[in-house]
């Protein structure tokens, strides 16, 4: 018997707003944008949840109901949570409802989405708490599985995990790191004993992801009956697909057939008898480790480098992501929820990511998913909010003087 | 073996170009001399044979084609000492002739100096072997249609910038260029335009029909880009911690200085230690400084005239941010004149460039708001201009001539096969 485990990531960041320097000590509001652009996260809100999350939802809550045996898992960010409650109340409702029917595991994770871990554990763990914290509130339960923000996994978070009494921990089944190893498999994450690791299984999974509507693809166009063919090839005890939640809906349109092919996809696997499906924590008590896995240095799920530089690899990114922790003992002094809370949305890794300027000149507009015009735009919205931020701290502490 | 023949063949029987200028290094004042010679350079390289013709006798000698002077070269041409700048408009020429205090030997305006060299094209082409005719701007584009008729040859015309640029509107518009542009661009088999946005221009409103018009961008080379010395005489200015911003192109309405300037004003309110360099020359000069002490910042907007060789290479690498705020565009080698030495751009949404580059700062040109937020972050961010900096000149090291003559080259071949 082997299994097939889905995890599904749904996250929406606060998008700064074109905050120019003369706003600078004249406007708080950093992630108001009311345009018809993509810079308005209500508007992006709305529509993701009517194109993705509410049919997606609705579909697997079907597919939930029609075959007992199947399971599947969530992470969310708590500010997409936030963002739903606030604009799509309908999606939350919809994710209860999966959750509720315990087949459906949800992870852990930051609640702002954040590279925390690299630049302040105490800030990171305040950050799981708060996660954790929503998490219980909406869906009464307690996550046992972590995943860090894109993935992003090294030797030291695993301890961190296994110490703070996780099961497991999720990561890239990244080929370097594997050597001739499948990512078909439970590990144990390198000095770690009782806590397992996650690796995902990136070609299945990005066949679905990114290349399932393309139509250079030799394999266009994919079905259930041939992705069922691959899954009954890979070898191993667990297939882990990993991928963004509006995979379904927003990244592959309705029209592309992906909801046809995720509603085909139980049944097929269900044919042989040979495959069920299990959430992560059902995994890793099912199945044995086979190895241990050693990660030095940071792996995260992002292009062909795998590593943080899409968030931190050009000067600007370095600065605007010191520049915001560096901020840390000022804003925690001045004790101040509003400021504490956009310092926090400022730390959500989408904001780096904007300011990437690996392919921004490749002419690929697929290869630079932003709403800004381009890197240094978002990297200018980003600093002006930032000295606005400083400023507020600044005055905050001579009040209290 | 039979390759080996085929291939002296060929090379034996290099396409040539009859080409019609109007300037060429070191004779130019902007960017068309400029774009002369990357191109005939690039074209050299790809195979091509050039005849670069120019209407009067200049001292020019460069190794990428052979120089024909209409006048010398054509029949009994009269030496024309000429201050014909292919920027001018009709009237601000008069002006500069009248100041000049016109003598004999100059045309009696700008349309004579034209036609003259319109007249004389017949009769050189006539007298040379080649396969193509091409020409560049209104001002050569009658001696290319002159040519075309006494040969039958296939004529291209480029088109580098069209009268609604250099007016800067409809209201503007001269009807005798933008009658002999209309008639060079339907009399051409095909036009080449320097952008998308110019390609829009001649479709719009010279009712070209869009596929006979082909986009080459314009590019940069060692060749074509300024080189000289390090920062020495702004060295004191920038050790006293101020930042320089820079214009530097023709003061005309086309370019935008009151757009530059009324952006420095809103940076100065922010920050003081800006200094505003306004580099070249034009009839808006004055206008712009009175503007300066209007707004009150002139001790901050500095007027430094016409740079050429180690002086504007000077420039560009002394300039924290270089701003080309134009209001038309056809495209802008500056800005990637500036990329090439490190120094960051800010240049406008409206120009052919903004096609090209991305690692740029972009902006409408009369937003400027946003031209002096953008000034401001760039002066105050040192990441910001690191990264721009960087990208900016490996980016500007890939657009390049041999790229523009790989497409001209494809055009060309495409001509010559159909005849």
């Amino acid at each position: 018997m082997k299994s097939v485990c889905f995890y599904f990531q749904v996250h929406q960041p606060y998008r700064v707003k074109q905050y120019r320097v003369f706003d600078i000590g004249n406007d708080g509001e950093y992630f108001n944008d009311r345009s018809e652009t993509s810079l308005n996260n209500r508007r992006i809100l709305e529509k993701v949840a009517q194109k993705s999350y509410i049919p997606a939802t609705k579909l697997l809550l079907a597919l939930l109901q029609k075959h007992p045996e199947m399971r599947i898992s969530f992470s969310f960010s708590g500010i997409a949570l936030e963002q739903l409650e606030r604009y799509s109340p309908e999606a939350i409702d919809l994710f209860k409802r999966v959750v509720d029917t315990g087949r459906a595991e949800v992870l852990a994770e930051t609640y702002y989405h954040s590279l925390s871990f690299f630049y302040s554990v105490p800030e990171f763990e305040r950050q799981v708490a708060k996660h954790r914290e929503v998490i219980r509130r909406l869906f009464g339960v307690w996550p046992r599985v972590f995943r860090n923000t894109e993935l992003s996994y090294r030797n030291d978070l695993a301890s961190w995990a296994e110490n703070a009494g996780y099961a497991g921990v999720i990561a890239e089944g990244w080929d370097p790191i594997l050597g001739w190893r499948s990512p078909n498999y439970v590990y144990t994450p390198k000095g770690a004993s009782n806590i397992r690791l996650l690796l995902k299984n990136y070609r299945l999974s990005d066949d679905v992801a990114f290349r399932f509507s393309s139509r250079d693809w030799a394999q266009w166009p994919l079905t259930a009956e041939k992705f069922n063919t691959w899954l009954h090839e890979a070898e191993g005890d667990t297939v882990n697909l990993f991928m963004d939640y509006e995979t379904f809906g927003e990244h592959q349109w309705e029209d592309t057939g992906i909801f046809n092919f995720l509603e085909k996809l139980p049944e097929e696997v269900y044919k042989s008898g040979q495959i069920n499906f299990k959430t992560p924590s059902e995994v890793i008590q099912s199945y044995d480790s086979r190895d241990e896995v050693d990660v030095p240095d940071t792996l995260t799920w992002a292009d062909t480098d795998r590593d943080l530089t899409a968030w931190t690899g050009n000067p600007m990114q370095k600065a605007a992501i010191d520049a915001i922790y560096s901020l840390e003992d000022q804003i925690l002094q001045a004790n101040d929820g509003r400021l504490l809370e956009d310092w926090r949305k400022l730390q959500t890794s989408d904001h780096f990511y904007y300011m990437c300027t690996k392919w921004f000149a490749d002419g690929d507009v697929h290869a630079y998913f932003s709403p800004y015009e381009s890197p240094y735009d978002a990297y200018i919205a980003y600093m002006n909010a930032l000295s606005d931020l400083r400023l507020r701290v600044q005055k905050g502490a001579k009040g209290r003087v | 073996m039979i390759q080996c023949t085929w291939v002296t063949l060929s090379m034996s029987q290099k396409t040539r170009i009859l080409m019609f200028g109007w300037e060429f290094p070191p004779h130019n004042s902007g960017g068309l001399g400029v774009a002369c010679l990357g191109l005939t350079r690039s074209l050299k390289e790809r195979g091509f044979e050039v005849l670069f013709v120019m209407p009067k006798k200049l001292d020019i000698q460069t190794p990428y084609a052979r120089m024909l002077f209409a006048d010398i070269d054509g029949v009994d041409g009269v030496v024309i000492n000429s201050v014909l700048s292919p920027y001018l408009n009709s009237l601000s020429y008069e002006k500069i002739r009248g100041r000049n205090g016109s003598t004999s030997i100059y045309g009696p305006d700008l349309f004579s100096e034209v036609e003259r060299y319109r007249a004389l094209a017949s009769d050189l082409a006539q007298k040379e072997q080649f396969d193509v005719i091409y020409a560049h701007d209104w001002l050569s584009f009658g001696a290319g249609i002159e040519a075309k008729r006494a040969t039958g040859k296939p004529l291209i015309v480029h088109v580098h910038a069209t009268e609604y640029d250099r007016s800067g509107g409809e209201s503007g518009i001269n009807p005798h260029v933008y009658g002999i542009e209309k008639q060079g661009m339907e009399e051409a088999d095909c036009v080449i335009a320097v952008s998308e946005f110019t390609k829009n221009i001649i479709v719009r409103s010279y009712g070209i029909p869009a596929e006979k018009v082909r986009v080459v961008h314009n590019g940069i080379d060692e060749t074509t880009a300024p080189s000289g010395s390090g920062v020495q005489r702004m060295r004191a200015l920038k050790q006293a911690g101020n930042k320089i911003v820079l214009f530097l192109g023709r003061i005309t309405l086309q370019k935008g200085p009151d757009y530059f300037i009324r952006a420095a004003k809103r940076v100065l309110e922010k920050n003081k230690n800006v200094f505003f360099v306004i580099s070249g020359s034009g009839d808006m000069e004055g206008n712009m400084m009175r503007l300066a002490v209007a707004l009150g910042i002139s001790d901050k907007v500095l007027f430094s005239g016409f740079l050429t060789g180690n002086d504007r290479h000077e420039m560009y690498t002394a300039a924290d941010l270089f701003v080309m705020p134009s209001v038309s565009e056809p495209f802008g080698i500056t800005p990637l004149e500036s990329m090439r030495l490190g120094t960051p751009v800010l240049i406008s949404k409206q120009s052919g460039v903004s096609e090209v580059v991305h690692h740029a700062l972009k902006v409408d040109f009369w937003d400027v708001d946003d031209m002096a937020a953008k000034m401001l972050a760039v002066v105050g961010l040192p990441a910001l201009s690191q990264t721009l900096s960087e990208n900016g000149r490996s980016e500007a090291e890939h657009i390049t001539w041999a790229q523009a003559a790989t497409k001209i080259d494809s055009i060309v071949s495409g001509l010559v096969q159909k005849v």
